[in-house]
């Protein structure tokens, strides 16, 4: 069976929509669908460590991917945006990365300099109440030096996924290099993308899909679907509107 | 029956080898021409079989070793044995299969039975004699090449010096000699001091099939590096590299991913090679790096679809290509069980599919098309109908002969050219 999702137009710009949707939906504007492709792309990664060696190929073309968007994203200034709406339960290091990059934002716009991968943050609070523009935050300090990033990239135990867990692209490479063995815990059932759904994702479902992995990610039984995914609906006008604000300060 | 995951005619293409995910080898031999059965001749029957890699644990790093067979290359015949390599993610085996229809009898140190004879009670001498038998085919490993690759093999490649092979991983490629199993060189490396810096992995090679001195080898990034042996002994500079431009109007994000190359094959002439990305087939002019000669898509439509095909990984499916004896067709899978063919002089491509609806045994197949908007017609199938796991990775085309074979999943599929 192929995904369903065929006839939702789709990511590259392609104009072609067959059939419009039931009910007119707003067609997902190119950062949302860039960000879901830039969270698909993450996850992907991050599931690619099972009890064989991932496929190192693909590991980098996915890679590649997420480089490539972060670096438009940079580019266009996006990046920062996301970043200065990381609240409270930010660990210190993520509010320090946060700062030098709003401080730096103009200088990188101008240097066209792309910051190499550093951390980036997925918020996966399982807290109902999150607000939506919290859970948007996929990515933070990319700037950060070095020395700032505390954590390597770890795979906590299911019991503390809720929690936030950092991961760093370059430490991915390391990680698929020499395997640490607590990654491996997690992730014995077959990968299965289903419950990533696309479809949730292009209909601005944003941050209940992550909910959603959330939900995967935790019980690894059978991965949650879009039923558990509908239960919050994000305001992405609020979330535009605030993006709106804040670019033009 | 478990997934075929390679399959290869030898030279003569009497015999046709497929190898599987549970890492057993299936040779299946053509029935020679037979009188009283006019059509057998063309009919291949299971040879033999045997279990060519096991699954194995890596211990030190906590990994299973898949035994999937990723690939087979067959040894021209030299004497009445065959020779094939074949390669899981890290081992490397040379196997024997050979014939024995004989057997003697009569020996004088033991019975019939292989009991042992009493040397008191021997009182003359006797010579065994060659007695026939029912055919046995023996498969025995001769040679293992094993504990020389990180990262995992997606390539062999037999020279054709007939004495050496090449080994391809994800960021080496090494050079074994056929008889020596515990020294192999390292042609290639493309491995960052930094592994956080990687960016483009290896992704198929092969030797020229006349200049024993060429390989070349293709990348995640849509390049082929063309090497000569004899410029040095690390092949890490091409002598030759092959990309072609990118067009910024189709640019996306799944670009770099589409044109990542799953396979490169030389033509038998050795003037041409092909390479296979996500969407397309290209003939590359050896003469001519900057574009290809020849694009020929496979199933372009598909090209609306590709963040579908990310999210359900079907993006990264590799597929194999394959050319015709004469160089003059190429062929190459797609989903929904259809695989394509392209006349290079024509210019005409047909979509045929390998599933048992459509192969009654001796009905010739009906060319399929797949309907890319607007209005279906009659015995078209839209985009939106195809079975994407439902795929033919792995296709193999008679070095001779117009007779392919198709590996449809867990199924194999033999076609021929009409005969009138």
């Amino acid at each position: 069976m192929f995904v369903r999702g065929l006839k939702r137009k789709c990511f590259d710009g392609e104009e072609d929509i067959e059939g419009t949707l039931a009910g007119i939906k707003a067609i997902p504007s190119y950062n949302l669908q860039r960000q879901s492709l830039l969270d698909m792309s993450l996850v992907k990664l991050q599931l690619c460590h099972m009890l064989v060696e991932p496929n190192l190929c693909r590991s980098v073309l996915i890679a590649n991917t997420v480089r490539q968007i972060q670096e438009e994203m940079t580019q266009d200034g996006t990046w920062q945006m996301i970043n200065t709406q990381s609240t409270g339960q930010a660990s210190l290091d993520r509010l320090v990365s946060t700062d030098i990059l709003c401080r730096s934002s103009r200088e990188q716009a101008e240097e066209k300099h792309v910051p190499s991968y550093g951390t980036f943050n997925k918020d996966f609070d399982g807290d109902q109440g999150q607000d939506s523009s919290e859970t948007m935050s996929t990515a933070s300090s990319v700037q950060a030096p070095r020395n700032l990033q505390g954590n390597v990239w770890e795979m906590e135990n299911p019991q503390e996924n809720k929690g936030n867990f950092q991961k760093s692209l370059d430490q991915i490479f390391e990680t698929l290099e020499n395997k640490s063995p607590n990654s491996v815990e997690d992730l014995f059932s077959e990968v299965d993308n289903s419950y990533y759904d696309l479809d949730t994702m292009l209909t601005g479902m944003m941050s209940n899909t992550k909910m959603g992995h959330c939900d995967g990610l935790e019980t690894f039984s059978s991965p949650t679907n879009t039923a558990s995914n509908s239960n919050c609906k994000s305001d992405l006008n609020e979330l535009d509107h605030i993006v709106e604000i804040l670019v033009e300060s | 029956a478990d997934i075929i995951s390679t399959v290869e005619f030898n030279y003569s293409g009497d015999l046709l080898a497929t190898g599987d995910k549970g890492g057993r080898v299936v040779i299946f031999q053509r029935e020679q021409e037979n009188k009283s059965r006019p059509f057998s001749r063309g009919e291949y029957n299971v040879y033999s079989t045997f279990q060519s890699h096991e699954p194995e644990f890596d211990y030190l790093k906590s990994l299973e070793i898949e035994e999937k067979i990723n690939k087979i290359r067959w040894l021209p015949q030299q004497n009445a044995a065959h020779f094939l390599l074949s390669t899981n993610d890290k081992t490397i085996k040379l196997w024997k299969i050979s014939e024995r229809d004989k057997r003697a009898e009569g020996y004088n140190l033991k019975d019939e039975d292989g009991r042992l004879r009493d040397p008191v009670r021997i009182k003359e001498l006797r010579v065994p004699t060659l007695k026939p038998m029912d055919l046995m085919v023996e498969a025995s490993p001769r040679r293992i090449f094993a504990n020389a690759h990180t990262y995992h093999i997606n390539s062999i490649s037999v020279n054709s010096d007939y004495a050496t092979y090449l080994s391809a991983d994800d960021l080496r490629i090494n050079l074994w000699h056929l008889e020596i199993t515990n020294r192999s060189f390292n042609i290639v490396d493309i491995k960052p001091a930094n592994m956080e810096e990687l960016t483009e992995v290896i992704t198929a090679a092969e030797f020229h099939p006349q200049q024993c001195n060429v390989f070349v080898y293709s990348s995640s990034k849509g390049t082929i590096r063309l090497c000569d042996m004899r410029s040095s002994a690390l092949c890490d500079r091409h002598s030759k590299f092959f990309e072609e431009p990118e067009d910024p109007s189709s640019r996306s994000f799944f670009s770099e991913i589409i044109s990542s190359i799953s396979d490169v094959k030389f033509s038998h002439n050795g003037r041409y090679m092909m390479t296979r990305d996500y969407l397309s087939v290209k003939v590359w002019d050896l003469n001519m790096e900057n574009r290809p000669v020849e694009t020929y898509q496979v199933h372009e439509y598909l090209r609306s679809k590709l963040c579908s095909l990310y999210e359900n990984d079907c993006i990264f499916d590799k597929f194999e290509c394959c050319w015709n004896g004469p160089d003059s067709t190429i062929m190459t899978g797609s989903y929904n069980n259809f695989f394509r063919m392209f006349d290079r002089n024509t210019r005409r491509d047909t979509t045929l599919e390998a599933s048992r609806e459509s192969s009654k045994s001796r009905a010739v197949l009906k060319p399929r098309k797949v309907c890319t908007g607007g209005k279906r017609k009659k015995d078209e199938i839209s985009v939106d109908s195809l079975d994407f796991n439902k795929k033919i990775l792995h296709t193999a085309w008679h070095p001779t002969e117009n007779f392919i074979a198709v590996a449809a999943t867990n199924n194999l599929y033999l076609f021929q050219d009409k005969v009138n």
